[in-house]
């Protein structure tokens, strides 16, 4: 009877914490993710206006920037020349004003206009961005085998194996892009001939430059990695494993990497805007079209507006991995669980 | 006994040795650096012919005895050209490593120190600048100032502020929040005599090791502007600049290209290693 009853009371309270629980803790959970995203929004921000006023700072007259930009000279232009110009971009206006209508053109997806090309910079960079994503997917999803690989193999495996897992980490992680496209080119596609000098955009010519930017990007994450799978070895359930007769390949594999690629996990969006900005040196090298080259020969001939509109991009894709990958993490924090 | 065998147990040497470099490295990375300053003083005693030779009968020479990195399209001797170009580009490193810092320093102490909002508002400058990978804010900045010596300095110093910045503020801010300046808040030091004594210093310390790591990574930005043909202009012996000339010759010629970028890959790396034995010597000093 007594025990029927502490059991009855136990479920009642049970059922009651049970209830009350996934109500505040969906409540905390909106707010962290809130938080987030307003902290996202506040950074888009910021970009935006970043890109405002490097375009506002443009030495010298505006609109005879502009005109020598598209004509390629640098030559004193004529009042009615620059009167259509200030016209037709609205330079006359306050600097306020200007600002309100950047802005204003940005939320509907406006990047302005090319000042060499005649185009809007939303067009030319909508044609480009593909194969810059497919080659910085690709080097990604790479530099994550490469990694886990080469970790699985050196990490815990006696200090000088260890050591020497570690130095390569470092120093394949410092390697400038340029330097490592080069060295792949010479190697492979100018001594071997097994690809193509040339990539262009063929999928043959894909895996080299995917490689040049995967192999700095595994040694960086190799090292936030390492050392989370050397402590991870040490742990208890790891022994557990081991006792349950589990191979070491089997214990590496399932218990230990698990708990030690979370900060590679983190790194994610950083990972996404690094990669991006290789692929402007990556694509130069290799000849690849993409968005790199365009922002290349746009910064060589002062062609801000497209330089800005990359640029923003390229922040509002940080921005946005970084706050998915911060979701995520709210999402899954056992802390929260219990709160 | 077998799963004593089994079980990887790190020896207690080697896990106290984890983070101190292996001594060779540390002897290697001197040695470079010792080059690369005789370099930067004297490039009239390590050089073997004139920079600017012009020897058009040995363009194009493979590395060989008399041309240790072989020569370039003019016949000019390259080992000769990087010497002399050491000087421009440890220059270039040090002075975006002096800008960057200097950003880094303000930003991140006025995160960390200030009220309320503005502390606020200064953090929110950092992430956004910290949105834009170095090396597209650098290009930014190039497109809006010009290419050149001074813009590869300033684009690159600007460009690596922002992580820096952030270091900066979590140094001061775990300064800040230590049983250190706890115990000299309770004897009743003054907040001015607390930052200068405690804060300040112990939150700088660790900027000695930043410094050597930021002149490497430094220096290889700047190439990367420089390899984009948005550096010093070639024929300058400067390190970058002679990547942007090799670079048409990268057929015929890769010793051009694969050479210089080699230079800078050793000076980075061995800034790299002295700057962890910095970091791993002043951890352990805290211990």
């Amino acid at each position: 009877m007594t025990l029927t009853s502490s059991n009855k009371a136990a479920a009642a309270a049970d059922a009651s914490a049970s209830a009350a629980r996934p109500a505040s803790r969906h409540r905390i959970l909106a707010r962290r993710i809130g938080e987030k995203l307003v902290g996202a929004l506040i950074v888009l921000f910021g970009a935006a206006t970043t890109a405002f006023l490097a375009q506002a700072a443009l030495p010298g007259d505006r609109a005879t920037v502009i005109l020598n930009t598209r004509a390629g000279q640098a030559i004193q232009r004529t009042p009615e020349e620059l009167a259509q110009i200030n016209e037709q971009y609205g330079l006359l206006n306050p600097i306020v004003v200007q600002y309100f209508d950047y802005m204003r053109a940005l939320l509907t997806g406006n990047l302005g206009m090319s000042y060499q090309q005649y185009r809007p910079v939303s067009a030319i960079i909508l044609e480009q961005i593909g194969p810059t994503l497919v080659l910085t997917l690709t080097a990604i999803a790479l530099s994550w085998l490469i990694m886990v690989v080469w970790i699985i193999l050196t990490a815990g495996r006696g200090p000088r194996l260890s050591s020497f897992g570690a130095i390569v980490d470092t120093t394949t992680a410092g390697l400038p892009h340029y330097w490592l496209a080069i060295l792949l080119l010479l190697v492979f596609s100018l001594s071997l001939g097994w690809f193509p000098v040339i990539s262009g955009s063929s999928p043959a010519g894909l895996l080299l430059p995917a490689l040049t930017l995967a192999i700095p990007l595994a040694g960086f994450m190799s090292q936030a990695t390492r050392t989370e799978f050397e402590k991870s070895l040490e742990q208890p359930f790891v022994l557990s494993a081991r006792m349950r007769g589990m191979g070491d390949l089997g214990v590496r594999l399932h218990h230990v990497l698990r708990h030690s690629v979370l900060p590679a996990v983190t790194l994610s969006g950083w990972a996404l805007g690094a990669t991006i900005s290789g692929a402007v040196v990556v694509e130069t090298v290799f000849s690849r079209a993409g968005i790199g080259r365009v922002l290349v020969t746009a910064v060589s001939s002062q062609d801000l507006p497209i330089v800005t509109g990359v640029v923003v991009l390229i922040a509002a894709l940080y921005v946005v991995a970084n706050l998915l990958v911060d979701v995520v993490y709210v999402l899954i924090d056992p802390r929260l669980k219990n709160s | 006994m077998t799963l004593q065998q089994k079980v990887p147990v790190t020896p207690p040497a080697a896990r106290s040795r984890k983070n101190v470099v292996a001594p060779w490295g540390l002897g290697a990375a001197l040695a470079a650096l010792l080059f690369f300053v005789a370099a930067l003083v004297a490039p009239q005693v390590l050089a073997t012919h004139d920079p600017y030779a012009l020897d058009l009968a040995n363009a194009l020479q493979a590395p060989s005895l008399a041309h240790w990195f072989g020569t370039d399209e003019s016949g000019r001797d390259l080992y000769s050209r990087v010497v002399w170009g050491t000087r421009d580009s440890l220059l270039i490193g040090i002075g975006a490593t002096a800008v960057s810092l200097t950003i880094a320093l303000i930003l991140g102490a006025i995160a960390a120190l200030a009220g309320k909002y503005v502390a606020g508002t200064v953090n929110r400058v950092i992430e956004v600048l910290f949105a834009f990978p170095t090396l597209l804010l650098a290009l930014l900045l190039v497109t809006v100032i010009g290419p050149s010596a001074f813009s590869q300095v300033f684009a690159v110093g600007v460009g690596t502020s922002p992580g820096y910045a952030r270091m900066i503020r979590g140094q001061i801010l775990s300064a800040k929040n230590s049983g250190y300046v706890e115990a000299a808040t309770a004897l009743g030091h003054s907040r001015g005599r607390i930052l200068r004594h405690h804060v300040i210093p112990n939150a700088i310390r660790p900027l000695v090791a930043v410094i050597a790591l930021s002149v490497g990574q430094s220096i290889v930005w700047a190439s990367s502007l420089a390899f984009l043909g948005l550096g010093v202009a070639p024929p300058s012996p400067e390190w970058g600049a002679l990547l942007d000339a090799g670079r048409l010759y990268i057929t015929q010629a890769p010793w051009l290209t694969v050479i210089p970028g080699l230079v800078i890959v050793t000076l980075a790396i061995a800034a790299t290693t002295i700057g962890k034995h910095i970091q791993a010597s002043l951890e352990k000093g805290e211990k």
